[in-house]
């Protein structure tokens, strides 16, 4: 099910704040994140963020297409190297 | 001969289901459609008066994107998922389901026939 129209998008607070305070003094840097489930709002678009995927932090430069959508589409959390073969085989020994 | 948007209506078939074989027109637009232009939907397509299927075609032509214009818009949409690099994006890349369906069996209408994969015994019949 979607979210209520009422409550609005979900943006977490304090990477909103940390990007306003940045659009104020017209900085840009990687702010690294653990908010996948945040929305991309629009003072977000040209910077880059670093988006946890569990693992690492994944580099994301948000468009003005992106509006909207979740930070954590925007970085896999599962790494699929194909099925079976001798390629995968050398693969998986490293 | 009743054409519409490009698509020659099936001239026996009744109007509100004729008008389904225009891509875009589902049953509730087509039942709506009759409605508002004031056309039996029980009329068959062969008898229309040119008068109503150029009310039926003035009403698509304004408040419908059907056809191309359909087309184009749903295959843009798709083309921006995988362009700002997303997850459905990269689902619909790689050619699987893309809301979250199962993959370990299933998903064939997305990912198509079967492809025999090398080295894979078949499973002995019994």
């Amino acid at each position: 099910m979607s979210r209520s129209i009422k409550k609005g998008p979900y943006i977490d607070d304090k990477l909103l704040l940390k990007i306003e305070v940045m659009n104020s003094k017209n900085e840009k840097r990687v702010v690294k994140t653990w908010a996948r489930a945040s929305t991309i709002s629009p003072e977000f678009v040209g910077h880059t963020l670093a988006v946890h995927n569990g693992n690492k932090f994944i580099p994301v430069y948000i468009t003005e297409n992106m509006v909207g959508h979740k930070l954590g589409e925007f970085a896999p959390t599962r790494l699929f190297r194909g099925h079976g073969g001798k390629l995968a085989d050398k693969r998986s020994r490293f | 001969m009743a054409r519409i948007a490009g698509v020659d209506l099936p001239r026996n078939k009744r109007t509100e289901v004729g008008l389904r074989y225009i891509y875009g027109i589902g049953p509730s637009a087509a039942r709506a459609l009759v409605e508002r232009a004031g056309v039996d939907r029980a009329r068959r397509v062969q008898d229309l008066t040119e008068d109503e299927v150029n009310r039926l075609r003035r009403l698509i032509e304004n408040e419908h994107k059907v056809e191309g214009s359909l087309r184009t818009e749903t295959s843009m949409n798709i083309k921006r998922l995988m362009d700002i690099g997303c997850y459905r994006g990269l689902r619909h890349r790689r050619g699987l389901p893309v809301r979250g369906q199962r993959t370990h069996t299933n998903a064939r209408t997305h990912k198509g026939q079967r492809r025999a994969i090398a080295g894979k015994k078949k499973a002995p019949r019994k």
